[in-house]
């Protein structure tokens, strides 16, 4: 995996032939009606993961590679074991320990939405080109400049990473031997170095733009292209779907 | 891994607080694309875009803290010292963006909550918290060392206070156990700032030493040098 790609796996599935805006839009309401849902509606959870697994299955992704990546969240696992013990509520017993029911559905609740929320952006993230993401989010009038610095970040990351990973490399050669405190100095100063190198090249690189005619904006005269109403349909009808169950369970409780 | 404990998942805070910092988050960084761009004027898009790069690769530096545990950046008080805080706070902003967008961390929905905490209040309180300290330390690099420490101890608290009140507005009612996780979550930060602040520090010393004009938080005056040593020929 390389900065400069994100996440991304090449392929040629249904799910990577959709319009980028169109995927953000339906995560985003995705998102949102899972959040929605009541927590006590344990089943209709249950129907999300498997409407997601069947998408991964559509675009492709594996199992493992998701489960690898859900890792990100495990942080608030943290907060989630800890809920039961923390909130509350009339109490239960489990084993050795006692724990309130609400304290449980809390738990439960962070548990399972965070997941649901990484898998399906997991998703998008996967089926989707850095420069596509970058063209839906233009799409969605997303402001202009906040996007031509995000691609350059992207476009330069990978170099400024590189430079760092170059610099412990001639330091691990020059017999230095980097462990816990002891390394901080080094790193420290390894990284203002990369902090001016980055910049002198910002200024370089906003020289030989200025040399080209550049005025403060790009001239891109070929926008990203729209999308057709079937691909909205196609990709809405998933979030669509979850947003009924969750206004159904909604409803019950 | 210090700042995935910040990026906020999905529905761990509720729907109506979660907007209301999106509104809020994106009021800010409005201000400061303005602000930012009265400085910069045509060069911000390519030294934000490198700026931001450099974000980047200060966060993928992942140093051992113990066995199994690693940490890396925040980097909300380097950028703040280096680049000022309208800059700084943007240059964060884009990183949590493209974190959430294409690496899956930190809910979409949560977006509002996350930017706020680790662009917006780490890059202001930090910068805040130099600028005072500056003023009182001497300018010597040990003072301006001291000064970005105590500026990046400052702001990772900060950005975890941020999480505090978030929850405390929109997150499941804890009751009692509240001010104990406050306090667990608000003292793991103080130690992750500390290691946060050592590093600052080194790196904001090692740039004002070697180009003092690219220290925003210096405004362009170098460091006092020790008794300038007589020079023989």
């Amino acid at each position: 995996m390389s900065l400069a790609d994100g996440l991304f796996r090449p392929g040629d599935s249904p799910l990577h032939r959709l319009r980028p805006q169109v995927k953000i839009t339906a995560l985003l309401a995705f998102t949102c009606a899972v959040a929605a849902t009541p927590r006590e509606a344990v089943w209709a959870f249950g129907v999300y993961a498997l409407l997601l697994a069947g998408l991964f299955a559509l675009a492709r992704v594996p199992a493992s590679w998701v489960l690898t990546r859900s890792l990100v969240e495990s942080p608030f696992l943290v907060l989630a074991l800890a809920f039961p013990f923390m909130v509350e509520g009339p109490e239960v017993s489990l084993g050795f320990l006692t724990a309130s029911t609400t304290g449980l559905w809390a738990g439960w609740n962070l548990l399972v939405k965070a997941t649901l929320g990484v898998w399906a952006a997991l998703l998008l993230s996967a089926t989707t080109p850095v420069a596509g993401v970058l063209a839906g989010l233009s799409r969605l009038r997303c402001p202009e400049i906040l996007l031509q610095i995000t691609a350059f970040a992207i476009r330069y990351a990978h170099l400024t990473v590189a430079e760092v990973t170059q610099m412990r490399l001639a330091r691990l050669a020059r017999c230095d031997d980097p462990r816990f405190l002891w390394q901080a100095g080094a790193l420290a100063r390894g990284l203002g170095v990369v902090f001016i190198r980055s910049f002198e090249r910002g200024e370089r690189v906003w020289q030989s733009m200025a040399a080209r005619g550049y005025t403060g904006r790009l001239p891109l005269e070929v926008g990203p292209a729209a999308a057709s109403a079937r691909q909205w349909t196609a990709a809405l009808s998933v979030p669509l779907l979850v947003a009924a169950i969750a206004a159904y369970t909604a409803v019950i409780a | 891994m210090s700042d995935l404990a910040l990026h906020i998942p999905t529905d761990v805070v509720n729907g109506p607080v979660s907007l209301a910092f999106a509104l809020l988050a994106a009021v800010l960084v409005g201000v400061c694309v303005v602000a930012a761009r009265r400085h910069l004027d045509d060069r911000l898009v390519p030294l934000a875009g490198l700026a931001t790069a450099f974000v980047f690769a200060a966060q993928m530096l992942n140093f051992p803290v113990a066995a199994g545990v690693s940490g890396h950046l925040l980097g909300g008080a380097l950028a703040a010292a280096l680049l000022g805080p309208w800059l700084g706070a943007l240059c964060v902003t884009v990183v949590v963006v493209i974190q959430a967008l294409l690496f899956a961390d930190g809910a979409v929905t949560a977006l509002g909550l996350n930017v706020f905490n680790m662009a917006l209040v780490s890059t202001f309180v930090g910068y805040g918290v130099l600028v005072i300290a500056l003023k009182v330390l001497p300018r010597t690099r040990w003072g301006l060392g001291a000064a970005a420490f105590a500026a990046a101890v400052v702001s990772v608290v900060a950005a975890s206070a941020g999480f505090v009140l978030q929850f405390w507005l929109g997150g499941e009612a804890v009751g009692q156990s509240f001010g104990a996780m406050a306090a667990a979550i608000l003292g793991t930060h103080v130690l992750i700032g500390v290691g946060e602040g050592v590093i600052t520090a080194g790196a904001v010393t090692a740039v004002a030493l070697a180009r003092p004009d690219l220290v925003h938080a210096l405004r362009g005056t170098p460091l006092a040098r020790p008794a300038a040593l007589k020079e023989t020929a």
